[in-house]
Order: C-alpha cells, then structure tokens, then sequence
C-alpha cells in the first residue's frame, strides 16, 4: 500500500515528465542519427565519441566566443568530422565497422580528456559560459501541470522533437530517403542504377555525426554547463539501444529514447523517498534485454548493415 | 565462317552505316587472370546478337564493361561510330544501355514501383509515390509486363521479378538492352514469353544483347552470335547459317556431345523411399501433399515439373533440411527421420542444392575449403580435431583436375569464380564421397554445354556403379536424356511415374501443367500481346524516356 501511495505520488509530480523529455532528447538526437547511418548500411556505434566530442568543443567555444551559436556550430561541425573519420574508415577501407567505432569512442575519450587537461586542468571549465536557451511558452506556461512539464523547455528537446517527424519524412518520403534505404539492403541493385553508394553512405554517416554532436552540446551547454571528463557517460551506448529496441525506425527509436528517458527521471525522483532508485533506473535496460531476446517480435536490421561496398565484385 | 556482310531480315528496315555499338580490343585482367583479351564485339541496331561461350569465358565481365561496373585495362566503345568513356553505370544509363544482370539486382523489401523508379525517381525533393506507381503501372500495360506496382518484390516469383527488372530498363528508355542469362531461372512457358517480348521490343527500334548457354535460344532468337573462348574471340557465326553443333565447336574447342550416350540401366536394391510425405513451404503452406517415391541403386529417376511445385521441398526433405510433416523418408531401408542432414550425409547421401549460392557453397571460402565442406570433422581432412592441410590441398587439386574447375587455383575465394564453375566446386564436392543416393536438384543450371556434358556424363557414370540418383531439374530436356524413371510433379503431388522409354514429351508437358488440354495454336491474346508490344516500342523510342531529368 505504502509503495504504491509512493508511485502516486511520483507519478504526480511534474518533474517526473519533464525530466523524462529533457533526459531523452540527447538520446533521440544520436538515436535518430543512428538510424540514419544503419539505413544506409553503416554500422555506427560511435554515437558516444560523436557526443563526447561534441560536448567538448560546444564548451571550449562558448568559453572562448561566449557566442552560443558559434557553440552549437562547433559542437554540431565537430560531431561531423569524427563521424567523417568513422566513414573513412569503413567505407573507403572497408574497416570492420564495430571496431572503427570502438576506435572512435576511445578516441573521442582520449582527446576530451586529454584537451580537457590541457586547458582547464586546475580549474574546471569556466562557469561563465552561455547556455542553451530555454523557451517559455506564453500560454501554455500558465497552465497547471502541462505548463511544469512543457512550459519551459529547452530549445534542443524541441528539436529533439521535431527531429523525429523530419527523419521519418527525409528516410521515407524523400527521393534521397528512397535511395539511402536502398543502398543499405541491396547497395549493388543501387549501384547498378547509377545511385553512388559511397556518396549516400558517407552522407548518412556524417549526418549521424552532426545529430549526435548537438547531442553532446546539449549535454555540455544546458544539463550540466560544464565539461567534465565522460561525461557523456554511455549516453550514446544507450541511443544505441534505443535504435535497435525502435526497430531501425525513427519512431520506434524516439520510443525507446522516452522509455529510457522515463527510467532515468524516475531513479531522480525517487531518491531520498527510501525506495531502492538504482533498481528503478535499470528497469528500462532490463526490457531492452527482454524486448532484444525477441518477445517483442524480432527486429531486422537493414540487409546489408555492416557490410562494406566493393566495387566491381 | 564470320560473315560481315551487311543483311536486312524481312520486315525491319534496312541499317546503314557504322554498327550500332562497337567494342574494340576490350581487355581485363583479374590478377594474373586474362578475363577479357583483346575482344571484339559488334551489334547492329535493331538486332538480337547472342553472346556464348563456356563458363568463365569472360562475358559477364564484357557486359559489366559495357555498363560501367568494372573498368577495363585496355579497349574501346563506340556507340554508331563515336567513342564514349564509361566510367560507371550513370554514363552507361546516360549512353542508353540497360542490363539485366546474371543475379537479379532487386531490393527485396521494397516496392516494384520503387525498384523501378530508384536512381531517376519523379518528383523534387519529395517522392512523388504515387506518380512512380502511375508511371509504371502505365509501362507494364503498354508493354504488357503484368506486375502489381505496389506488391513487394520478396513476394514475386521470380519470373515476375525478371519482368520488374525489364520494366527498370524500358523506364529508363534504354535503347540496348544486355540480358544475362535471362532464361536460367525461367520456365520454358516463361522464356517463351520472353522471347516475344525481346521481339515486340527489336520491331519497336530496341536492340538486344543475349548471353546464354542454351544453344536451341541461340537458334531460334538470335541474328548472330559471338563466341568468346577462354577471354578471346572465337567466332562471328550468321545464326541462318550455322548449327548448334558448330556454334559448340567454337565455344569449347572440340566436338561436343549434345545427346548423353547411356546403357540399360542396372536397377539393384531400393535405396531411398518417401512413403506419404508431406511438407510444408517456408511460409507454411502445404507444398508436398503424400509423396510416394522409391529409387534404386542404379538408376536415375527424374522428377519433371514446372518449379515451383514442391520440387524445393521435396529436395530438402530427402536432405533432412526440412521436417516431415507426415509420412516417412527411408534410406536403404532405414527411416531417418530422427537423423539430422549431418548424419544422411554421413549414411551415404549427397545433395546438390539449386542454389549454389546461399545452400551450395560458402562465397567468401577458398575453394579448396569449400571442397571438403560436410567432410572437415573426418580423416583424413581433420585429426584430433585440427584439419590438415596437405590432404585438404590434395583432394582439392585432384578435384579441380577431375572436373576441370577454372581457374585452378584452390585457394581462390569460390566468390571470384564465374557462376558455372561454382557449380562444378558443388558436384564436385557430393560426388567425391562415394554417395549411395544423391539428391541433384538443378545440377547444370547456368552451366555451359561442355560442362553440362561432363556433368552428365559424370551422373550416368556414378549410376552405372550404383548410385542412386534423385534428378529434379525444369528443364525436360535434361530430364528425358538422363532419367531412366520419369516423375512427374504437380502441386506437391507425384502424378504420374513412368519409365522414361514410355514417355512422351507431349504427355510430361501435359502432366505438369495439371492435366488439362494444352491449346496447339497460339492464343488470340498471345498474338494481340505481341502486336502491342510492337506498338509500344515504337512510341516509346519516339518519346524516349531517356530524356526524363537525371538524377542527382
Ligand atoms: N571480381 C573478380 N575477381 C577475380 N576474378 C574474377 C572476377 N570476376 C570474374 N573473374 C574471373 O574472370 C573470368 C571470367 O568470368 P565471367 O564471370 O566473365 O565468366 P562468364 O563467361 O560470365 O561465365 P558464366 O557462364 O559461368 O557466367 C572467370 O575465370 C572468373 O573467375
Ligand atoms: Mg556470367
């Protein structure tokens, strides 16, 4: 009677949901990048470093520009160069993608840190830095409940948001989104009509880099208006399942990236209630598990995910 | 033999001038490999010119030359006398050339419109989805290629899916169109339709470049035929004025049995039996409904039968890759239900599945591995469970001698091998164990005649020294020249067994197309569909949809 009078009580608390979108937006932001990168036929678990990277360099130019535009571009260019690196690496070379991606995570580590360290090694990142603008809706803002829960949102879950609809039209209703969902099952049926595989792929892949890099300066510029070292914490690896638990589907990821985003405000808001949050928090990894075993009907990957194009085969 | 001279066939209108396409010294190299040295190749407008040869020949490379797919050392193409520079198949669609490769290129889990329309799609930004539909659900009327725009194309067998990959090349307003062994994979119904439509096509100003390896199409389609031998040139032959027989002279180098010389029979002890099996197809429906069926050691008994009725099935059944879900399956006597394919194989049987590529053979494996596939866990190729290379390497050069697999090189991955030699890894493989029955499902599909000789040759001679053999193959030609016992098959039920002296080709055509009275003289629909074919083409090269805007 008693936990259940304690889940009530929780449940009715704004900050439960409004948590539940601020936590999932980074993940929605490198989800959907993923889902765009896999759709084309590269692999991508480096979702993390792109973040990373990305939360790194947003604060390195908002402190050195106090311009959070100028930020947000860094940050958002910086998560498309990494991935650049990662397309290199697997579709010229023909890398093995998973390996090309766990390179790019401990490369992204490596270089915050170490950047990190050169920088602001005694000091920390300034605090002095701007902020990713939250937005207060003028009416909506009033009203009771809704307006604690979307009122006064971050200008990125907003985007987070509208990514969603806009992934799902570009992969499904565009030419190029025809093209791009061709080249990751069949690319030398593409190849055959005259559709470049290398140009769409490395397209896709540096899309999911930018995506995944506003992640990070989402991170960095308004959650915790620092940067600390992994700070990104797995965040990416979590998109990753998120991706995997929507099915390759912009909506089914964006799903995912609210249940997980849910599991993490729900831990937040029971701490100090006694209750024991930790397992709370895990319920969410716990029903990808299960979701991922198959009880959920099997998810399929596009065909040719992860295999690298040869020309002339 | 090569005859240049310039020849207009009755009805179409006289050609002129240089030839409509021209391939001059053409060479490619695979490492060390001469795939392509020195060919020639000249196509005039308007006409179907088969391309033949032996498997590896190199005409698939040629083709892929042709389209832009792989870059040749050295050569040039002209198209009516200009050179143009190929550099990938943009340019090659830009030029009007269509191809419809020897392994279909269709994104399986996407649209029949989608397949077609990808790469010139209609619309802006956005797709326009259902113009893509309208347009193509117009081109297969006009053409009449019946296929539903929106059905998904996993779902088409795949003499639907040839027409969505002729429809992608008439979408694209190609005016030479290159079929890759197009005929295959068809029934003889479907090759018939095939061949009218290539006619309807030729009338309407379109030109056709034919690769196979049956020679009565070459006869019966073609205007000329090239023939490529080991990378080279071999011959130019005027179809009027050649045979089957000199066109396989040229195409191997030597005289070429076309008929498989076979004694009596020595028909032993039953070696494999089905009492009442039934099955299901992988999407659960019923697809072999009470076969009964009893081999013996010696013989060979063919199952006849348009594909597609539980031939798969049956295959897989004997094999143990497919559970029974009545009856019983016995080898020598013994049912082996309970076995595993591991344990038939290791009972004497052997299995040569109709697609070598996905239950055949392991692409990316050196052919040597490939080789001694089934056999690896077993002396000599493995000793205290790790494999020993001199004996694998052995088996694989004595294999590789035996039945002349090209090039004869066992460590070459068996995905660089041309199709027909695949093949030969695969018989070669079943064989080499010494089976007491063997399952050949298909056993000289995409083969060449020499190769398919050899084949043939090779399973009358096992069956004289006893084997067993289950022949399931659509061509009726290979059935009636090899089978001693003829089966026919039809909607997963065995309708008729006769031994093959007694058979008539009339009554096997008739068995497998059900039953029912087959029509003599052609429909009234086949002769209107052939004359709006005609028609279409004709408008269609007037408008030519080449000039559609580009992609990209
Ligand atoms: N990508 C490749 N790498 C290495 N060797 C190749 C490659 N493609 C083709 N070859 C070799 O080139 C030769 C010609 O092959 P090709 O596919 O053109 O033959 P083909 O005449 O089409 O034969 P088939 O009738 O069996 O299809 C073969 O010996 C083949 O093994
Ligand atoms: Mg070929």
């Amino acid at each position: 009677m008693d936990i259940v009078g304690l889940f009530v009580t929780v449940f009715a608390r704004p900050d439960l949901w409004a948590g539940t979108l601020r936590f999932a937006a980074p993940l929605t932001l490198a989800a959907l990048g993923g889902v765009i990168s896999e759709r084309s036929g590269v692999v991508n678990i480096a979702m993390e470093g792109m973040m990373l990277v990305g939360a790194f360099f947003a604060v390195l130019v908002a402190a050195a520009t106090h311009d959070i535009v100028l930020a947000t571009l860094a940050s958002v260019a910086c998560g498309g160069l990494i991935a650049t690196v990662h397309g290199i690496a697997s579709i010229h070379l023909r890398a093995n993608q998973i390996v090309s991606g766990m390179a790019i995570n401990l490369l992204a580590l490596g270089l915050t840190s170490f950047l990190m360290f050169r920088f602001y090694a005694t000091s920390g990142t300034p605090s002095d830095i701007p902020a990713l603008p939250d937005l207060k809706l003028p009416v909506i803002y009033g009203i009771p409940f809704v307006g604690a829960v979307i009122g006064d949102q971050n200008i990125v879950v907003w985007l987070s948001i509208l990514a969603v609809p806009i992934t799902w039209w570009f992969l499904f209703r565009t030419r190029l989104g025809l093209r791009i969902r061709a080249v990751g099952e069949h690319p030398r049926a593409a190849d055959t009509l005259g559709v470049s595989v290398f140009e769409i792929r490395y397209l896709c892949v540096i899309l999911s880099g930018l995506l995944s890099g506003l992640g990070g300066a989402y991170l960095s510029l308004s959650v915790a208006h620092s940067f600390s070292d992994n700070m990104t914490s797995g965040a990416g690896f979590i998109a990753l399942a998120a991706m995997i638990f929507g099915k390759w589907h912009p909506v089914g990821a964006f799903l995912a990236c609210l249940l997980f985003g849910f599991g993490q405000s729900l831990g937040i808001n029971l701490q100090g209630t006694g209750f024991p949050d930790q397992l709370v928090a895990a319920t969410p990894y716990v029903l990808t598990i299960v979701a991922l075993a198959g009880f959920v009907g099997r998810a399929v990957a596009p065909a040719a995910d992860g295999i690298p194009y040869e020309v002339g085969e | 033999m090569s005859a240049e001279a310039p020849r207009s066939p009755a009805g179409l209108p006289p050609r002129d001038g240089p030839p409509y396409l021209e391939m001059r010294g053409i060479t490619k190299a695979f490492g060390s490999l001469l795939a392509n040295d020195h060919v020639e190749l000249s196509v005039r407008r308007q006409e179907i010119h088969a391309v033949v040869g032996e498997n590896g020949a190199g005409k698939t490379t040629l083709m892929n030359i042709l389209y832009g797919l792989v870059h040749p050392d050295a050569g040039e193409i002209l198209f009516e006398g200009k050179p143009v520079r190929i550099r990938g198949p943009r340019d090659a669609i830009a030029a009007g050339v269509g191809m419809v490769h020897q392994h279909f290129q269709l994104v399986p889990v996407m649209t029949v419109a989608e397949n077609v329309v990808l790469g010139q799609e209609p619309g802006g930004i956005v797709l326009d989805r259902a113009g893509s539909v309208a347009q193509v659900r117009e081109l297969s009327e006009r053409f009449g290629l019946i296929v539903d725009p929106t059905a998904r194309v996993d779902t088409l067998p795949v003499g639907v899916q040839q027409r969505v990959e002729l429809l992608k090349i008439l979408y694209r307003g190609s005016r030479l169109l290159v079929f890759d062994e197009p005929t295959a994979v068809l029934t003889p119904q479907e090759t018939d339709e095939l061949f009218e439509i290539f006619r309807g096509l030729v009338a309407g100003g379109k030109t056709v470049i034919l690769i196979t390896h049956k020679l009565g199409e070459v006869m019966a389609i073609s205007e000329r035929v090239t023939v490529l031998r080991q990378g080279r040139n071999a011959a130019v032959l005027e179809t009027a004025r050649t045979s089957p027989a000199e066109i396989a002279r040229a195409m191997v180098g030597r005289e070429v049995l076309l008929r498989v010389e076979r004694d009596e029979a020595h028909i032993g002890a039953e070696r494999l039996r089905l009492d009442g099996v039934k099955a299901d197809s992988d999407r659960g429906l019923p697809a072999l409904a009470g076969v009964d069926l009893t081999v013996r050691s010696g013989e060979i008994v063919g199952i006849a039968g348009v594909s597609g009725n539980g031939q798969l099935e049956l295959a897989e059944v004997v094999a143990g890759l497919r559970p029974v879900t009545a009856g019983h399956v016995y080898l020598e006597g013994r049912d082996v239900r309970d076995q595993s394919a591991a344990e038939r194989r290791a009972n004497g049987l052997a299995y040569i599945p109709e697609d070598r590529h996905t239950r055949g053979l392991i692409l990316p494996f050196e052919v040597k591995e490939n080789l001694i596939l089934g056999s690896q866990s077993k002396p000599p190729f493995a000793v205290h469970g790790q494999l020993r290379w001199p004996a694998i390497d052995e088996r694989a050069t004595s294999l590789i001698r035996q039945f002349d697999i090209r090039p004869p090189n066992p460590d070459a991955p068996a995905s660089s091998l041309s199709g027909g030699n695949q093949q030969k890894v695969v018989v070669a493989r079943e064989l080499a164990e010494g089976p007491k029955v063997l399952v050949a499902a298909e056993p000289t599909r995409g083969l060449d005649v020499g190769a398919t000789e050899f084949i043939h040759r090779e399973l009358v001679e096992k069956r004289d020294e006893g084997l067993a053999i289950l022949l399931i193959s659509s061509e009726l030609d290979e059935i009636f020249s090899l089978s001693d016992t003829i089966a026919v098959i039809y909607q997963g039920r065995i309708v008729e067994v006769m031994p093959s002296a007694a058979a008539s080709r009339e009554r096997v055509g008739l068995l497998m197309a059900g039953g029912s009275v087959e029509e003599v003289t052609p429909s009234a629909a086949q002769i209107a569909q052939a004359a709006a074919l005609q028609a279409a083409a004709a408008a269609s090269s007037a408008q030519d949809y080449a000039s559609r805007e580009g992609s990209s």
